[in-house]
């Protein structure tokens, strides 16, 4: 049954991808990209990827939707010209699909166990996370601890990526720059003459805030953590500032404080490393933090899915808010 | 049954490849990029499909007495790979919204031949 419907799913995921790229209208493009995020979504669910599932539900299907959108408002909604070059495009994807196509059949079957990838380090986690760390989530004590290095780079990125956007979008606007794209006297932002939307998303901000810290905090326990709950915490804003207006969410949670939170989740990961050299052993080792080194390793792995959650939420929302003040200018 | 354990690398190829025909085909900046998140969806969607196990579940002790899990590596990786990929389509927006307002269009060649002028 399971296997119907996840082929279901992927061959609906095939006709989404290809309705995506076939339509000149890019609005439909981004509500199918939407679409798209949700149902791979689903599918990473099937395929056991709980926590993967969740993030890509909320950074997929809530903020990149939003955010194209935001990009869509500055610019246009058509693609004037479709494609150029089609059949010279359409041979160079036909061999390269070919290629991989090919190397396709040395693959090892679908949820064959005894796939090379499934023999290196893998097992080790699984068997020395209960005896290492003690926390029941195997993806958190892998992301938090043992590979904790790849983490920090990844938070990094995340900030660098946050800081870029606001380099690009807080240029003032030249006045050379030709056709001002945001059409005369639009309002801003914010759906505050339409009673339903408003009232129903005044419902829900709360209570996906509190599934956020309940996310954020429950991580080690369930699927969740500092990727998703930033996600879902920044959605949440989103979500008030698209019912409420941007202004009122600023007034809400300023933009200072959105670079504190930047900054403070890359400073607070960093420091937690640090705090485990100073203490006498190696960086981002946690197991000195505390009594003993399984708790020690809980404490560690809490402050720095705190961190990531701090820096996740920052940078999204302040992106967010990039491109929403753009389009008031 | 031998080649029904191939579908999922299949339909990985050709979203892979619609993604790919996205980038190299079309003009429009913006789908691009809509290109490059759906190259982007179909690596994720790779990596978790090599970490699922027969008869496995996901890789959290519930105490319910599951002994298969899922491979949990692939899970981190991708994981963190979804939020490093919005903030960077957010940095490629934010280039493209300065590019429509420095060239006054986000079609590839007219900007070229803005350029060329």
């Amino acid at each position: 049954m399971t296997v119907v419907f996840g082929i279901f799913l992927l061959t609906l995921l095939v006709i989404t991808a290809a309705a995506i790229v076939r339509t000149q209208n890019l609005f439909v493009a981004v509500m199918l990209l939407g679409i798209f995020s949700l149902l791979i979504a689903v599918n990473f669910f099937i395929l056991d990827a709980a926590d993967v599932a969740l993030t890509e539900a909320a950074v997929g299907a809530g903020i990149s939707t939003v955010l194209f959108l935001g990009a869509l408002a500055l610019t246009s909604e058509r693609e004037r010209l479709g494609t150029r070059h089609r059949w010279l495009s359409l041979s160079v994807v036909a061999s390269a699909a070919l290629v991989v196509l090919y190397a396709t059949f040395d693959k090892p079957r679908f949820g064959d166990p005894s796939a090379p990838v499934h023999q290196h380090v893998a097992p080790w986690y699984l068997e020395n996370t209960p005896a290492y760390i003690d926390i029941p989530n195997v993806v958190t004590a892998v992301l938090g601890s043992f590979r904790g290095y790849d983490t920090l780079g990844e938070v990094f990125v995340v900030f660098t990526a946050g800081i870029g956007v606001l380099f690009l979008l807080s240029v003032r606007r030249g006045g050379a720059a030709p056709g001002g794209t945001g059409a005369p006297g639009t309002p801003g932002i914010g759906l505050r003459e339409h009673v339903i939307p408003r009232v129903v998303g005044r419902l829900l901000v709360p209570f996906i805030l509190l599934f956020g810290l309940y996310v954020q905090f429950h991580g080690e326990y369930g699927p969740g953590g500092g990727f998703q709950a930033g996600a879902l915490i920044a959605a949440g804003f989103i979500l008030y500032a698209l019912v409420e207006g941007e202004e009122r969410t600023l007034a809400a949670l300023p933009q200072s404080w959105l670079l504190a939170l930047m900054v403070g989740g890359a400073l607070l990961y960093g420091a937690v490393g640090l705090a485990g050299i100073v203490l006498g052993s190696t960086f981002l080792d946690y197991s000195v933090l505390g009594a003993n080194p399984v708790s020690g390793q809980q404490i560690g792995i809490i402050l720095i899915e705190a961190g990531v959650g701090m820096t996740v939420t920052g940078v999204l929302l302040a992106i967010f808010h990039a491109f929403a003040s753009r389009g008031r200018a | 049954m031998e080649l029904l354990g191939l579908y999922h690398y299949w339909v990985f190829v050709v979203l892979l490849m619609i993604g790919f025909y996205a980038v190299v085909a079309k003009v429009n900046l913006i789908k691009k990029l809509i290109g490059i998140s759906l190259f982007q969806a179909a690596v994720f969607l790779l990596y978790i499909t090599m970490g699922k196990v027969d008869g496995g579940t996901a890789p959290i002790f519930s105490g319910d007495g599951a002994t298969v899990f899922s491979n949990p590596l692939p899970q981190v990786l991708i994981l963190t790979a979804i939020v490093v990929g919005i903030s960077t389509t957010a940095l490629g927006l934010g280039i493209v919204v300065r590019v429509k307002e420095e060239y006054g269009s986000i079609e590839e060649h007219e900007i070229q031949e803005i350029d060329e002028r």
